[in-house]
């Protein structure tokens, strides 16, 4: 099926999301979307999905030019889409739902399981989509989870998939999962619609790419290109893919954690005695495979988490049995790693949002009043100083997109003078220009001698930023490593395995200055790493 | 930044960046609201001010329709309504007109006594639309702040009945001069109310007890508990069976603003104040600022160092002592004559509140002005019984059918062809509003 979107413009009020839009969908090919947050690629995709009507333009499928009024129209011309958030029935199976909307009945409309069940599992097997269709959606990883969503498109024999950013929400290894069922898809005619602004990710599976930018297209471009090539066009100006930081200058330790353990709702040691030395002016990256542990061992810094051993101290004053206000207070910046859930508040204006953890203080509240001069004066600074693109200061902070959320969150954590700076996916769901802008923040934090601490699931971005690098799998810190480690070696770690003493050689060689800050520091739990401990995880 | 000129030639006007700059065309939902918040949030947000207007149109249109179907002689009409259809016509509107002018004089003023009535007769009606709306205010903040902070508070009426006992015990239990024995009263009344609410804050705070449930309990309580208390010697007035308080000490009421002939009472000024100070609590205060945060992200208020429990403790006991200021203007006011507890001394008004807030968005005028909507067809409904004859329970049905196309927003959209509503809905809800009549 051949689809085309023939000069697509769409407008709210005085807002041009998409300006006279082109856009030609081959049979089975991968046509990848390019461009920032904001640029318009979504609500592109949802006036192909039926769900905005277009102000101008037609969609022609096959020659024919075709009206979809609801997303309903679009899934009969054989259209599917894979939203970023997924809806799906939580208590209900995988085959349950995949029949949702168009149920399979026995006379009587009695529901027919069995013959659901059966076209899940044909589908399965037809493309490798591994899912048990009687697993209760709610138990299962966020991976599975966007399978379930795609084979409820391809259930309703979609022909044109759209995958709106599919891979935000997943591991490394997830992701590749994905490239491989996109693959098989596009091996048996499906053609599909990825938008993202990964790079990495357009080079490694687009056939085609097309760059939006500011709701235009400005281009498109062979996977061929370079990915500096590629950043320029989609961001508009030179961009650099590498941060720019010189050699950290480690200072005295500030931050100490001795022992830490905290234990989930079940008992489960989440965070299983950690031990970390964190010193002046230095970032420490944590990577490690997303839920083992690094969000806990954040929150428990923070105070949200109450440890259940261990301690944590900063600058000698213990932390534990503070209150996550009085953390903050004493001058702990956070960057929770879901700006949605725990960042910013959606329906607060922006200059709200960038005081949310400030408003007791002066000069934003005196004596239990709000300044809203200082409120806005603090707003119109940071919306400046990180080129946040909003409409007004008042606009509500979910009318942003993911990306200015982000730096909003960002802004606000870093307004303040810092003792401790910690940032969990600073950089999820955030195009390559404000990742950059990002990045240079932190590293300039850390030259102001914060320490500073970075969790992130995408490898790239701890080794581009960390000084060291702290391993961590199944709560524990297997090993504490230098940046200039290589990707396998990294890998084996995250998933629990000790690459013997290669890795010391390694670091000693290449980066023997450093080498005092990182494995001598690092007390880890190296007897308790058990390397014949394999489990899939 | 003149990268633009690259990619756009021929296109002078977009020479300003910032002007182009699509500023999040795409909002992604916000985390997982209960099903309840979602609705209430579409309550709260989906309506402008025009929906609301017409929405109290449509109901008073239907309350109409429901006055004629009522009425037994103007219905003979239609049955020679082809034959005579303007006598039907005439009938009707007679009907329906007399009954909407005794409201509009019962509630804001009388034409007729305009030129020759005093100026006591002339302020009257909006005296009682006044009156009747006090506790309507207190009320409706009651409900709007707990919502702000994602708590919805259905428990007004034990709230209220709470405020109301203490500030009646204080009132005939102690002898204290003319000012401080009222001050006394109304700070029982908001202790009383706070107290009460605060047990719901507490349990869901502490032990994640749904507020729901526990203030639809707390009222039930509350009920019982006063009946139970009109039989003590303690507050039953001395030589009678029938469950009535004792009476308040003068100078414990609240005073009538206009002297004796007219019940506009002093707490209309304190409900203002109220409502002032629930706008400064909203949008200029810290505390505010965190209830609202708490109110519409807890995570996010959490990892932001504030405390939710505290935030819903709090929220609860403020809207407590707001309802419980209802419960003091229901024993010390005008109109309550002799000042004492009675079984149904909440009169209805924990669950008008909550229609109040909903309509007036949980935003303070709206808030004031819901309250006097309701006020005055109160007020009207009274007056229109009594002079249109018409069942002062269709005032009843018009606040319901105003809440029902309030929680409806598209419906009214569609009725009227705003935008918003789909286009080519249905065809015509209101020619089929037409027909009522004739198939009758």
């Amino acid at each position: 099926m051949k689809l085309e979107l023939r000069g697509i413009t769409k407008r709210f009020g005085s807002l041009v999301a998409n300006d006279h839009i082109d856009l030609t969908v081959e049979p089975g090919e991968i046509h990848c979307l390019l461009g920032e947050n904001g640029a318009g690629k979504s609500t592109l995709m949802n006036v192909l999905y039926g769900l905005y009507e277009p102000t101008e333009g037609e969609i022609v499928v096959d020659g024919t030019p075709r009206k979809f009024r609801t997303a309903g129209d679009a899934i009969d011309a054989g259209i599917g889409m894979v939203h970023q958030h997924f809806m799906l029935v939580p208590v209900f199976t995988v085959a349950e739902n995949v029949m949702l909307g168009h149920e399979e009945t026995k006379p009587m409309g009695w529901l027919d399981r069995r013959r659901a069940r059966k076209k899940v599992l044909d589908l399965v097997d037809e493309y490798g989509l591994k899912v048990d269709p009687d697993m209760l959606v709610e138990d299962l990883p966020v991976g599975l989870q966007q399978r379930v969503e795609i084979l409820k498109a391809l259930v309703r024999d979609a022909k044109v998939l759209i995958l709106d950013e599919p891979t935000a929400v997943l591991t490394p290894q997830e992701t590749e999962e994905l490239f491989r069922v996109m693959r098989a898809l596009r091996e048996s005619g499906h053609s599909i619609v990825f938008i993202t602004h990964k790079l990495k990710e357009v080079k490694a599976v687009a056939d085609r790419i097309t760059v939006i930018r500011r709701g235009k297209v400005v281009g498109t471009a062979d996977p061929a290109s370079s990915e500096k090539e590629l950043a320029s066009l989609m961001v508009g100006r030179p961009v650099k893919l590498v941060v720019d930081k010189t050699e950290a200058e480690p200072g005295a330790v500030r931050l100490e954690i001795n022992d830490l353990t905290v234990l989930d709702g079940n008992g489960q040691a989440v965070v299983d005695r950690v031990d970390l030395r964190l010193r002046e002016g230095e970032i420490l990256g944590i990577a490690g495979v997303d839920g083992n542990g690094q969000s806990e061992l954040t929150q428990a810094i923070l105070g949200l988490r109450a440890p259940a051993a261990g301690s944590i101290s900063l600058d000698g004053k213990d932390l534990a049995g503070m209150s996550p206000r009085q953390i903050l207070g004493s001058g702990v910046g956070f960057v929770p790693e879901d700006r949605q859930h725990d960042g910013i508040v959606s329906d607060f204006t922006v200059a709200e949002n960038l005081v949310l953890d400030m408003v007791t203080q002066a000069p934003f509240g005196k004596r239990g009043s709000i300044v809203p001069s200082a409120v806005r004066d603090n707003a119109r600074e940071r919306v400046e100083e990180f080129d946040i693109r909003t409409q007004t200061i008042e606009s509500p902070a979910g009318t942003l997109s993911g990306g200015n959320q982000q730096k909003v969150v960002v802004a606000r954590e870093l307004s303040r003078p810092l003792r401790l700076f910690i940032a969990s996916q600073p950089t999820r769901g955030v195009d390559v220009g404000a990742m950059e802008f990002i990045h240079k923040r932190i590293v300039a934090e850390r030259d102001v001698g914060t320490p500073v601490i970075i969790v992130s699931t995408e490898l790239d971005e701890v080794v581009a930023l960390a000084d060291r690098i702290a391993v961590m799998y199944r709560g524990r810190i297997v090993d504490i490593v230098p940046p200039t480690t290589s990707r396998g070696d990294l890998g084996l770690l995250m998933a629990g395995v000790l690459p013997g003493a290669e890795h010391a050689d390694g670091a000693g060689a290449t980066r023997a200055d450093t080498a005092p800050a990182g494995p001598v520091e690092a007390k880890t739990n190296e007897s308790d790493a058990t390397p014949g401990e394999e489990d899939p995880a | 930044m003149t990268e633009d000129n690259k990619s756009t030639p021929g296109e002078p006007s977009e020479a300003k960046p910032a002007a182009t700059r699509p500023a999040g065309a795409s909002a992604s939902a916000p985390p997982k609201p209960s099903l309840g918040r979602a609705m209430l949030d579409g309550i709260i947000t989906g309506n402008s001010a025009v929906v609301t207007f017409l929405a109290i149109l449509l109901a008073l249109v239907v309350g109409g329709v429901l006055m004629i179907l009522a009425d037994q002689d103007v219905l003979d009409q239609y049955k020679y309504f082809t034959a005579a259809p303007g006598d039907a016509l005439s009938a009707s509107w007679s009907l329906v007109s007399d009954a909407y002018s005794a409201m509009f004089k019962g509630s804001i003023m009388n034409p007729d006594l305009f030129a020759d009535g005093s100026l006591e007769d002339n302020f009257r009606p909006i005296s009682e639309t006044i009156t009747q709306a006090t506790p309507l205010i207190f009320g409706g903040l009651a409900v709007s702040i707990a919502f702000r902070t994602g708590l919805f508070n259905i428990g007004a009426q034990g709230q209220i009945i709470a405020g109301a006992v203490f500030a009646s015990w204080i009132g005939f239990v102690v002898d204290l001069p003319p000012v401080i024995h009222l001050v006394f009263v109304i700070l029982a009344g908001v202790i009383g109310g706070g107290l009460y609410a605060g047990i719901a804050g507490f349990l869901k705070a502490r032990y994640g007890a749904h507020e729901v449930i526990v203030t639809i309990m707390l009222n039930h309580i509350a009920v019982l508990l006063l009946g139970w208390l009109l039989t003590t010697d303690t507050f039953r007035r001395g030589g009678q069976s029938q469950p009535i308080g004792k009476d308040a000490n003068d100078n414990a009421v609240l005073p009538n603003l206009f002297g004796d002939n007219l019940r506009i009472h002093f707490g209309i000024i304190l409900a203002l104040l109220a409502a002032g100070i629930y706008w400064w609590l909203l949008n200029r205060s810290t505390l505010g600022f965190e209830l609202r945060a708490v109110g519409s992200n807890p995570d996010a208020a959490r990892t932001a160092g504030m405390s939710v429990a505290r935030a819903q403790i709090l929220a609860m006991v403020i809207a407590g002592a707001m309802a419980g200021l209802a419960g003091v203007s229901q024993v010390m006011s005008s109109t309550n004559p002799a000042h004492t507890l009675t079984p149904s001394i909440d009169a209805g008004i924990g669950f008008d509140a909550i229609t109040v807030a909903l309509l007036g968005r949980t935003k303070p005028l709206g808030t004031v002005l819901a309250a006097l909507l309701f006020g005055a067809l109160r007020a009207g409904g009274s007056v229109m019984q009594a002079s249109a004859n018409v069942s002062v329970d269709i005032v009843i049905v018009i606040q319901a059918v105003i809440v029902l196309f309030v929680a409806a927003p598209p419906l009214v959209r569609s009725i009227f062809r705003l935008r918003g509503a789909r286009e080519g809905a249905e065809g015509g809800p209101l020619a089929a509003k037409e027909t009522v009549g004739v198939q009758a």
